[in-house]
């Protein structure tokens, strides 16, 4: 189906028997591997729901929108209070060499046994079903990004624009 | 086709076919009909491919499912069952609220 079929089937939707009134604010902080997946998830859950989504990408969040990074996030396996029940690495274990490699290709391994797609993929995949990206100005200037180091679906937004247009929503902070 | 009344059919109270198995193509339309949505071929892949997942499996196909096993795409399946795909998706084809988290 062309891109013109598509807008003019959602033009033609009749209104919805109940329209969702509800709209989810996410702010994403974090970008290890780890913590680059409950956003999306959250986000994708949302839009699947017909919830509105904003997604404001600010500090190391950053990294799950620039082309460059996103396919690259890893897990830390040391400072990582997360490591030892779930992967049982040590933190003395995880200072060796390589163990930050191996924990993120376990994750990685387990994230697609249930099916979630690899950061890149789902970063699309919630952008298509109509979650909105926004990259936080002041971080980007902060790490030399400009929009064109962002995924073209990502807009850039200052702190205040986000908070203004997110009047109203549900705020979560990730 | 007309259209079938759907007060012999029944529903929980979110909406949800109780017997998916009582489901037919003509309940579906009516059931679309009542949540403001005309049914294409497109929306029939999606249909179609549901009920033969939940055939298979016993449940509701998820929408990464979907969209990874039939030719419909995240936009598309969005634009054709907007406020909520994966419920109203669900709804049409006689199933369960879908439990998957993708």
């Amino acid at each position: 189906m062309t891109a013109n079929s598509l807008e003019t089937l959602a033009a033609n939707a009749p209104a919805m028997s109940k329209k969702i009134d509800r709209k989810l604010a996410i702010i994403v902080s974090k970008g290890s591997l780890d913590m680059a997946y409950p956003p999306l998830i959250l986000a994708n859950a949302a839009r699947m729901s017909g919830v509105d989504v904003d997604l404001f990408f600010t500090f190391w969040g950053l990294d799950i929108i620039t082309k460059k990074k996103m396919g690259k996030l890893h897990i830390a396996t040391v400072g990582n209070p997360n490591m030892h029940p779930w992967f049982h690495i040590p933190t003395l274990i995880g200072i060796l060499p390589g163990m930050s490699a191996l924990a993120t290709w376990m994750m990685n391994r387990e994230i697609a046994k249930l099916d979630f797609p690899p950061i890149p993929e789902f970063v699309e995949m919630v952008s298509d079903a109509g979650a909105r990206l926004f990259g936080c100005k002041m971080s980007m200037d902060m790490m030399r990004l400009t929009k064109a180091d962002l995924v073209d679906s990502a807009e850039v937004l200052s702190a205040m624009e986000f908070i203004e247009m997110s009047n109203g929503a549900q705020t979560l902070f990730i | 086709m007309t259209t079938v009344s759907l007060e012999n059919v029944k529903f929980n109270e979110e909406g949800y076919m109780v017997d998916p198995n009582a489901w037919t193509p003509e309940i579906a339309k009516a059931i679309a009909e009542r949540e403001g949505v005309v049914l294409t071929d497109r929306h029939w892949v999606v249909i179609n491919y549901a009920r033969a997942e939940f055939k298979a499996k016993g449940e509701a196909p998820t929408l990464r499912n979907i969209t990874k096993n039939t030719d419909v795409s995240t936009k598309e399946l969005y634009a054709l069952f907007p406020g909520g795909p994966a419920k109203l998706a669900a709804k049409i084809a006689g199933l369960g609220k879908p439990t998957g988290c993708i």
